[in-house]
Formats: structure tokens, sequence, C-alpha cells
């Protein structure tokens, strides 16, 4: 447990990825095989079952630290995660040693707990808290409360392994696809085995889209390229070979078991081939919002109830390999010719493509960006072929301006550790009638800074001296300031009291030139809403 | 019975029947200052009085002011009030100031410390009625580890750098953070260089308390052949220029608040050392205890919460605002 505790905590150390894969490829040199396994499983997204409810750990480390409910939450809310607020309560700060308990043996145990009665969890989650540092008490503890966000993709994690194995990433990627149990399967069955598959998996590197700057007309003669809408999902390849579909992300994750409708998808395909495109929410006519999306990521097991509320398509642009033949040299009109008399419909469609025969034609495109649901614009380039990364010159992308509208702010919340004394957290309100015709502050979006320093100090400054109420850390204020607020897409929702949902709202300007009554209300909101 | 021997105005903490204030943000005629941090002691009073060992140190980094100097426990009277500076541990000169009044007692603590951290002089407590302390880390969450340890830990980082050839550049508060570490530091696997503002520091700091010399930093230093050193600078040189001259190297911040990983994440450290000039939590909590004060006013920090759970523990406890910082303010760095 100690040599994880310390691998946890050289991955929190370092933002690059070559020192991540470092730190991790030298773990898997030394560790033993049934541990590795273990850490493969947890870098993968298996983690052990949730033995624990996080109520009851809050109450047992409140209990432990000698603290009231009350102070344990506080400290939570200031500290953001709770497994390293527990760690920091509970850790014994002059430990004998650290646990040299093996990591397997903890993560079975963990197995096992799940049926255990309560007080055998208790007994076991306190004496481990009382014996051991801040770091496996930290470690420990993420075991029950979620994810250790270590900016570790499983790509990364398979980078690792490649290095410290030698078995290339691709086929390492393939091999840890699916379902596996690390209680059982053994680490020479999990990665040395081999596997013929693997080459087959194997998708190409995305080419990326260049930001376009300037206007439209600097791309030169109009008719050397075609137009698409920017879907607004996520980029994805979709190879299909051997009679097997896979489904790889931009982040070079095989996604499959997140989208098993498009697994299914090979008896539409004619041959051996790779697409290039986009996942996307959508219904029989037309993509859902983005926030649609979401809703089937980061899943191990997707319900057939998320499946049939949330439909996800593969929005094909691009044709990579065609029975087995790369085509990513020959022209995009070449490979897009090719790809337009492949069978679309249901879960696999073509993203339409406009040849436009004047700029303005293109410019009148994207003006109906969020009638269709696009974020903007692609533009390819008729004799362009397929490169790797972001080059300039073949695809640009330009995306339409954000939606903004003039909000007031309501509340403030202080932010979390150093800044803890500064309100970094801000909610906002729009002007609604209520029942007695009287205008009220209907809270809309909340968005953290997006002003100077200078702006920031000056708004912290009134915020102290213009609080009304104090709600634990958040502070209700006058309401006075007016902010410009910028967002993405907008959404009906029944889950937010002004009935919509703002898609990355962030603050654009302080407006010191408006006062609060002349701030948008939400039925301004409302008009930015396409049906 | 209202106590009102000092109350909080907007110029500052303020005895009315003495007509002094106490580390007053506003410029006032009569200044009593806690400590030389550019949030406690500003610019702009006509008179200050301190700690001696404080009086060199404001000199230098506010220029000409008339000073007043105190030893430790020595009492003084302005207009029968009696004022005395007493050790509160947090940098070289930091003081509690004690104010007494017919009977009734106020202990402003400024920031302070009860840990001994080997140079600075020892918090010592004092027992009074109301008791005005600092509350900025007032959440249980803050458990300092002991300094022997996080020395080691330092230790260890800068030799596992050297090994590699990577400069450590370690940030740290040039006035008390600064003269904790270069005082404690060894200069096991390569030298230890203090950043000018820190080695200007250090010059004023080491004319009351003797410090160790260390190399100045300057850009004649050629960064190929110190790869083994271990580089003392201020917070708000992390964008400095000069750094680049230094690759390859890592960043580690000496503070309190690098006991939280987010804070540390958020600065963009490679590495976070938990070392605190404040008191943590529990060491708060025992010095208020030992004060006895009836009343206890907490200034900054996690005032509401930390309020409440000395309420919650029998003791009357109250907040008052006030601009004091969480940690010496960065701009201090400027004025020197």
């Amino acid at each position: 447990m100690n040599t994880f505790a310390q691998l946890i905590a050289s991955l929190d150390q370092t933002t690059k990825t070559s020192e991540k894969i470092g730190a991790l490829a030298a773990y898997f040199d030394t560790a033993t095989n049934q541990d590795k396994v273990w850490v493969i499983a947890l870098l993968s997204g298996r983690r052990p079952p949730r033995a624990i409810n996080t109520r009851l750990l809050r109450e047992w480390a409140a209990e432990l630290a000698q603290i009231e409910p009350w102070l344990f939450e506080e400290t939570y809310h200031i500290v953001g995660d709770l497994a390293e607020t527990i760690a920091l309560l509970v850790h014994n700060a002059q430990p004998k040693k650290s646990s040299t308990t093996p990591l397997c043996s903890i993560l079975n145990r963990l197995h096992s707990l799940k049926t255990e009665d309560e007080t055998e969890k208790k007994s076991y989650v306190l004496s481990f808290w009382k014996q051991n540092d801040y770091l496996s008490c930290f470690a420990f503890t993420k075991f029950f409360t979620g994810g250790f966000r270590l900016g570790v993709s499983q790509r990364l994690m398979t980078k690792a392994l490649e290095k410290s194995t030698g078995i290339p990433a691709d086929e390492l990627a393939m091999k840890l696809m699916g379902d596996w149990d690390p209680r059982t399967i053994s680490f020479d069955e999990l990665v040395l085995s081999k596997v013929d598959a693997a080459q087959e998996a194997k998708p190409y590197p995305f080419f990326l889209a260049y930001p376009l700057e300037e206007a439209f007309d600097a791309l030169g003669e109009v008719t050397q390229w075609a137009i698409e809408h920017k879907w607004d999902g996520i980029r994805a390849q979709l190879v299909y070979r051997g009679g097997a579909v896979y489904l790889w992300s931009r982040g070079e994750e095989l996604v499959n078991h997140q989208f098993p409708e498009i697994e299914a998808l090979q008896d539409q395909l004619p041959v051996s081939c790779v697409l290039d495109g986009e996942l996307l929410a959508h219904d029989k006519n037309r993509p859902l919002s983005f926030g649609a999306l979401q809703k089937r990521l980061g899943r191990k097991n997707v319900s057939e109830k998320l499946l049939a509320e949330y439909p996800v398509v593969f929005k094909a642009y691009d044709l990579l390999e065609y029975d087995l033949k790369d085509l990513r040299s020959q022209t995009y009109e070449a490979r897009r010719t090719l790809l337009e008399r492949f069978n679309f419909n249901g879960k696999l469609l073509l993203s339409e493509r406009i040849m436009p025969q004047h700029w303005n034609q293109v410019r009148a495109e994207k003006e109906r960006a969020s009638e269709v649901r696009s974020e903007g614009l692609m533009l390819k380039r008729l004799d362009s072929i397929y490169q790797v990364g972001r080059k300039k010159g073949g695809w640009y992308k330009s995306k339409v301006d954000p939606m903004t509208i003039d909000a007031v702010l309501t509340f403030a919340m202080r932010g979390h550790g150093r800044r803890s004394n500064l309100y970094t957290d801000f909610t906002f309100g729009l002007w609604r009638e209520n029942e007695e015709g009287i205008a009220e502050l209907v809270t809309f979006a909340k968005a953290y800074s997006g002003l100077t320093d200078k702006e920031f100090a000056a708004v912290n400054q009134w915020i102290k001296k213009n609080t009304v109420a104090r709600f634990g850390p958040v502070r209700q204020v006058n309401p006075e300031l007016v902010f410009e607020i910028a967002f993405e897409g907008i959404s009906k929702s029944g889950r937010h009291k002004s009935g919509y949902a703002t898609r990355f709202p962030r603050i654009l300007r302080w407006r010191t030139d408006k006062s609060a009554k002349e701030a948008n209300s939400i039925s301004d909101l409302e008009s930015l809403v396409i049906e | 019975m209202k106590r009102t021997l000092l109350e909080f105005t907007d110029s500052g903490i303020y005895c009315p029947k003495a007509d002094v204030y106490l580390d007053p943000w506003k410029p006032v005629s009569k200044a009593l200052i806690s400590h030389a941090h550019a949030d406690h002691s500003r610019w702009g009073h006509q008179h200050y009085i301190s700690h001696e060992y404080s009086t060199p140190i404001i000199k230098h980094r506010l220029g000409g002011v008339e000073i007043a100097s105190k030893k430790w426990g020595e009492r003084f009277s302005i207009q029968g009030v009696h004022f005395s500076f007493h050790p509160a541990g947090h940098i070289v000169g930091s003081s509690q100031i004690k104010v007494e009044y017919k009977g009734e007692t106020w202990v402003f603590s400024g920031d302070y410390k009860t840990y001994d951290d080997g140079f600075t002089t020892p918090f010592e407590p004092q027992k009074c009625d109301v008791f005005i302390t600092e509350c900025t880390f007032g959440i249980p969450a803050f458990k300092w580890p002991s300094q022997e340890l996080v020395f080691d830990q330092i230790q260890q980082w800068w030799k596992e750098n050297a090994e590699k050839g990577i400069t450590s550049v370690l940030f740290g508060y040039s006035l008390g953070k600064a003269q904790r570490l270069s005082f404690h530091l060894r200069e096991e696997v390569g030298p230890l260089l203090l950043h000018p503002v820190i080695h200007a520091h250090n010059e004023v700091v080491g004319s009351v308390k003797p410090l160790p010399h260390h190399q100045k930093l300057d850009k004649n230093l050629d960064p190929k052949k110190l790869k083994t050193a271990l580089i003392l600078a201020p917070p708000n040189a992390q964008d400095a220029s000069w750094l680049k001259k230094w690759m390859p190297y890592k960043t580690a911040a000496a503070s309190g608040w690098m006991a939280t990983r987010g804070a540390r994440r958020r600065r963009g450290y490679d590495t976070g050392f938990v070392l605190s000039d404040h008191a943590d939590f529990y060491e708060l909590t025992n010095a208020i205890k030992a004060t006895e004060a009836q009343h206890v006013i907490c200034t900054h920090g996690y005032t509401d919460i930390y309020a409440r759970f000395l309420n919650s523990k029998g003791i009357y406890a109250t907040t008052a605002d006030t601009p004091f910082e969480d940690e010496p303010v960065t701009t201090e760095e400027r004025t020197s």
C-alpha cells in the first residue's frame, strides 16, 4: 500500500505526461504482478464495489477526529475533496511505519467487506486510519469515495505499461478492453499473453482543424472548399476490421462499452473500413444538446433506459481506410466520394456537406448553427490529405460567438484552499415578474471569475461591504452589480429554477455602466432558446 | 460588562483611552506594530512603536520612519494605559500586544505560531480578559507535521533533483519563512542561493539574530555550473524571466496552504512542503485556552467557522473583519 500511495503522490506532483508515464512505468517495473493487475484495474475505471457509503465514512471520520458534524462539513467544503478531507482529519501524524500491507490484499478485502456488518466495517476502517500516515489514508479512503483524478487516462496508463513491458500500447489497449476481474485474472493472462486481434483494432492519429481567425474570404477561392457543420459531440474513429467494431475517442481510448449501439453497426458496414466522425446524441430527426450526450459519458454500464432516453449516433465525415487500404494520402474529395456510397441510416449518419459558390453562402450557413444545433462550421479543402495532428491549410473550424446576457450578482461563495478568503464563485440572477407582478431575480447561472485581478479584488471588497446574509461559505449580496455572462448553449431544464440550463457559463465583463434594473430578464433568455 | 478598551474602526484596532492604533491599515498619528509584514506594518503613520527586533526590518521596508523600540515584556504607558510586547513566534520580532487599564487586560495576537521553530523567539501565552486572535488555519484539516520531518523532506527533494542535474527552486515568503529555511537547511548536495530580496532581508534580520551566510543569486552566476543548487525565492518570482536560465528545474513551495492538493495545484508548484508560521487549528485552540480569556475575537482566516467552534466548546467568541491577509502579501516583495 505504501508504494501505491507514493505512486499516487508522484502522479499528483506533475502535470507533465512524460513524467507521469515515467512514474507509472517505474511502479510497473517493481510492483508485484498481483498489485500491478489492481493498479491497471483502478486506472481503467474498475474500482472495487462501494463497500461503505460516504455518509458513514463522514460520520466515522468526524468521530475519530473528535469534531462535530457541522465542522466536518465546513472543512470538507473548504478542502473540496472528501477523501482528502478525511485523510487530513484522521491521519496519524506520527505513524510508526507506513502501511506495508500489499495493495492486492486491501482491495480483495474491500470486495468481501461489502457483505460484512457495519461494526466490522467500522473497526476495519478506523484501525487503518489510526495506524497510517496521510498519504496511505488518502489512497485508502479514495477506494471508497471515487476516482483519483490524477490526470492519468487509460491511454497514459497503457503507454506506461508499454514502457515497462515492451508490448505496444495499442495492443495493450486492446487487451485491457472488456470484462475482466482483477481478483481472478493474472498479470500474465491480462498483459503478457499473445493477442492477434490487437493489430486489427488500431485507429489512425486524428487530423485536427485549425481555428480560423480571419474572415472566410482569406481562404481564397470558395469553390476549393466544402463546408460542414461542426457537431457538438465527441470526435471518434470507428474501426471495423475482422468482423468487429472498435470505437476510439480522440484521447485514443476504446469507448465501445459506453456506446453499445455503435458497436452493433457492423451489419451496416460493407467491408473493413475506418470512419472518422462524431458521436452525437441524436433523436430521430436532429441532434440533441451536448448535455444529453453527457448523460452517456463516463459510465461503466449503460442501462436500456439510458439508451432509449439519450440515443447516440455516429455521424461520419471522413473515410480513412477502405477494404484494408489506407486512404489518408488521397484527397478529401476522393475519400468523401467513396464515403457517400455507404448506407447511412439509423445509428450511422452522414455529416452533410455543402459545396459553396460564394463566401456569403458560408456566412449564411454559419448563421444557422444554433438552429441545427452545431457549434459553427468546418471548412475542408477539397484537395487536402488527412494529416496527423493540428495543421494549417487543410481543415479549419469557425465557431459561432457565444450567447451573452446581462445578469445581476446575487450570491458569492468563497473559494477553496488558498483562495478560501476570496469570493470566487458567483451566482447570477435575471429578472422575472412573480404572481403579484413584482419583479424578482431568479438564479440562472453560476460562474467563476473571468475578471482581471484588479476587478476581482474590487468585486471582493464590494461583496464584503454589501453582504445582506451569510449561509456558511455563501454570502447573499445587495443586487446591484451587473455582469455580462457568456455561454455556449442553452436548453430547457426542469432542475433549474429559471427553467433553463446554460452550457459553460462564464463572466465576460463587468458592466459598471449598467444598473441592476437594466439587466436582462428570463424572457430575454427564453428568446435565445431555439426549439 | 461591556469591555471597550479596544475597538474596531475603519482605520484599525483602536484604543480610545490612549488614542493609539494597533497595526492600523490607514495612516494614523500613533501606531503599535505587531510585526514587520506589510499587511500589519503599513506606510504613512507619524509615530511607530514596535519590538526592537522589528524596528530595523520595518525601517528596511518602509524607509526612514520614526520608530520607538521596546523590549519583550517592557511595560510602557500612554495616557494611563499600559502596553507591552510579548513573543508571538510568527517571525523575528513578531509580538502579541498586551493592553491593560484599570484591571482589564486585552491581548492582540498579531500573527502567531506556538511551535518553537528554533530560530524565532518562541510564543509566550498571556493571560487576559479579551483575546483578539488570528485564525488563518482555523479548520481541523490543518495539522502541521513536525518541522524536522518537513526539513528532511526538503533535503531529500533537493538531493533527488541534484542527482538528476535538476536545480531546486523553493518558494517561501521573503520575511519569516525564508529566514527559517535558510537557518535550518543544510548545504549537503549543493549551494543554497538566495534571491536578492531574501538576501537583503537575511542581512537585516541577521543584524538582530545571527543567520548562516549564503550566496546571493545574481545575474553573473553560471546556471550550468550550479545545477545542484537550491534557490530560495519569494513566491512572486514564480513567473520571473530569470528562472528560465535555470532550466531544467523543479519548483516547490513551503507554506501551510500546501497541506491541501488543490492549493498546490492551483499555484502550479511541482511539490508542496507543509511549513507554516501560523498556528494550526489545534495550536490555536490550545493557545486560546491558555489565555483563559472570557471573550475571543477572531479576526482573519476562517473567522465564522472558528468562532462557532469556540462557542461550541463553551468559549465565548465573536468575529471582526480586518484587511489582514492569510499569509504575508506578495506586494511586500515589491517594496524592497
